[in-house]
């Protein structure tokens, strides 16, 4: 069976407009949270990573744009313009696109919108990106969730190992809006201070904002430095509560467990695991169990929530992007905000940012409706040996 | 890869009336949604009083998956990998509109997180896990219609990898009372009906 890569890569925040500069913030231990006020979005000051909105304008402009895009089309747009840019891939019958998001254009739902409703359909939100670059085929939309971003990766894999497409690029984004900030506020999950994943003293989430793109590929020849092999992947549900994870950590444990299983690997051979790391009590205390479960708990740790708030649909697919580059630099990044553990079972949180010989990691996430999925990574050179 | 794959059983779920491999099981004049799933769920006799919880989407695919799912008389004391792959057009919009309507005006203003869980499409997956013990692959995809060249490969993806035994694939909308339907297959290594895009429309359009 051909080996599958992740590649060229793109990451739109607050922190920067691709991917290596967002890492270099956050190697420095910067977060893109800042206190919002605007009551349009939440009735209380609120901590997000909003994408400035004149050099979104700016980037995206510069793409020579003919029509209207709403703010999510123009950060996805212009994240995966450069990662197809980058690659040097022409657009052919034999390249797929997959959009992964959670809520799409919700935004234009509300009455204020002046986009016309039916822009919340998330095909035409796959429209819009896809004819912007002329893709052939039609846009493939994961949304399940908060695993959307992760699972198109294991979507696109298995895309192109059945020889539907050659190559595909994933374009994740979700934005802020107070259609998710009343939401979760309405589960009293938000918090009012920066978020501490794993941490005793958290009191929450944060939401925050994103558009993230990779190209997935089975062709060596277009690998760049940071690409790693997607060498297991598993998707598993709970089977327990439609908003709150499983007590035993089921579905992540199970999906941990199919991707070691395909990959053909022990889990002590996973030198970093990038979580999901919501900081909601039940989120934490649930990914501390599956990850015992798995004899994990020593290796180490981060979420990266705390540079940017959980960023919905797109997370999944960012915190991979920084992983990738976490690999090539041998360098494990900090999981912002952690003090003291706030988890029954140990857990080696990433207490500052250190040097490290890496080579594998694991991607989780999990998500309302039961859903989980878990991914293994491997750099390139080692697993060519 | 060269293990043959095949369509077990199938339900369809759509103007007023519901049918099993093409039989109808329920069929009613109800001029709403709401009464025609809550005649359905009675006549097939599913105990789940969860199910007055849910949304419509949800009560749609969930009875639709109740269906097939009990038609296997699969046994309680085992597990069965059966992976869940999903679909639609509207996604999960009729609640999201739901929870858009309590927040748009700041003087009548009433989110819910009974509402609010609603608003992903695939919570329906999640309902279907818990009441069939499903710890199964799962997955929700939007196109703009039914796709079933898509779904033919996902399900043939799962079963080649050995990620699932079965594959409960389809299409659940849900859009107002006047654009709904499911349509639910179960892919296997058993059955009569060949596991291929042309075969899987023409279920789909019967």
């Amino acid at each position: 069976m051909s080996k599958v890569y992740l590649s060229y890569n793109n990451i739109i925040s607050s922190l920067g407009f691709d991917s290596k500069s967002v890492v270099e913030k956050i190697h420095n231990e910067v977060s893109g949270l800042t206190l919002v006020n605007d009551v349009k979005l939440f009735s209380r000051p609120f901590y997000s990573s909003l994408i400035h909105t004149g050099k979104l304008k700016e980037a995206f402009y510069v793409l020579n744009p003919i029509k209207e895009y709403t703010r999510l089309e123009q950060m996805m747009i212009t994240s995966l313009s450069d990662c197809i840019t980058t690659s040097g891939i022409t657009i052919t019958d034999r390249i797929g696109l997959i959009i992964s998001t959670t809520k799409g254009n919700i935004d234009v739902l509300d009455e204020e919108n002046s986009f016309p409703e039916e822009r919340s359909y998330l095909s035409e939100l796959g429209k819009s990106v896809g004819e912007f670059f002329k893709f052939k085929n039609d846009a493939i939309i994961v949304s399940n969730a908060c695993v959307s971003g992760i699972l198109a990766v294991a979507v696109a894999k298995r895309y192109i190992i059945q020889g539907t497409y050659d190559h595909v690029f994933i374009a994740s984004g979700d934005v802020v809006t107070e259609f998710i900030l009343s939401g979760f506020n309405s589960f009293q999950a938000i918090s009012d201070a920066p978020c501490k994943p794993y941490c005793k003293n958290r009191t929450g989430i944060n939401i925050g904002e994103v558009a993230a793109s990779v190209l997935v590929t089975s062709d060596s020849k277009l690998l760049n430095e940071e690409s790693v092999e997607v060498i297991g992947e598993g998707s598993c549900n709970d089977a327990n509560h439609i908003s709150g994870p499983s007590r035993t950590g089921e579905g992540l444990y199970r999906s941990i467990a199919s991707a070691l299983k395909q990959a053909k690997i022990p889990s002590d051979s996973i030198d970093y695991i990038s979580a999901h790391g919501t900081a909601t009590n039940y989120n934490d205390e649930m990914e501390a169990i599956a990850f015992n479960r798995h004899d994990l708990g020593s290796t180490p740790v981060n979420s990266l929530k705390g540079f940017f708030g959980h960023t919905l649909g797109a997370s999944g697919l960012l915190e991979t992007i920084v992983g990738m580059h976490s690999l090539k630099n041998n360098t494990l990044y900090v999981s912002l905000g952690f003090e003291e553990m706030g988890v029954s079972q140990p857990i080696n949180v990433i207490e500052e940012t250190t040097v490290k010989e890496l080579n594998t990691f694991l991607k989780t996430a999990s998500g309302f409706g039961g859903c989980n999925t878990a991914i293994l990574f491997q750099t390139i050179q080692k697993t060519n040996i | 890869m060269t293990q043959k794959n095949h369509i077990k059983s199938y339900v369809h779920i759509k103007n007023n009336t519901v049918s099993l491999n093409g039989t109808v099981v329920y069929n009613d004049n109800e001029p709403d949604f709401k009464s025609f799933i809550k005649g359905a769920y009675k006549a097939v006799d599913t105990k789940y009083p969860k199910f007055f919880k849910m949304d419509s989407l949800s009560k749609l695919a969930f009875l639709a998956g109740d269906i097939v799912l009990n038609s296997e008389q699969l046994s309680t004391e085992e597990e069965h990998n059966i992976a869940l792959v999903f679909s639609n057009k509207a996604s999960s919009l009729d609640t999201d509109r739901k929870h858009q309507k309590s927040i748009q005006h700041k003087e009548n203003y009433y989110p819910s997180p009974a509402v609010f869980v609603y608003t992903l499409p695939n919570i329906c997956i999640g309902e279907i896990s818990i009441k069939h013990k499903l710890y199964s692959e799962n997955s929700f995809f939007i196109f703009d219609g039914f796709n079933a060249a898509h779904l033919e490969v996902y399900a043939t993806s799962l079963l080649a990898d050995e990620k699932a035994d079965k594959v409960l694939c389809g299409w659940v909308e849900y859009d107002g009372d006047d654009n709904y339907e499911a349509f639910l297959y179960l892919v296997s290594p058993e059955g009569k009906i060949a596991h291929n895009t042309e075969e899987i429309i023409k279920l789909y359009t019967n």
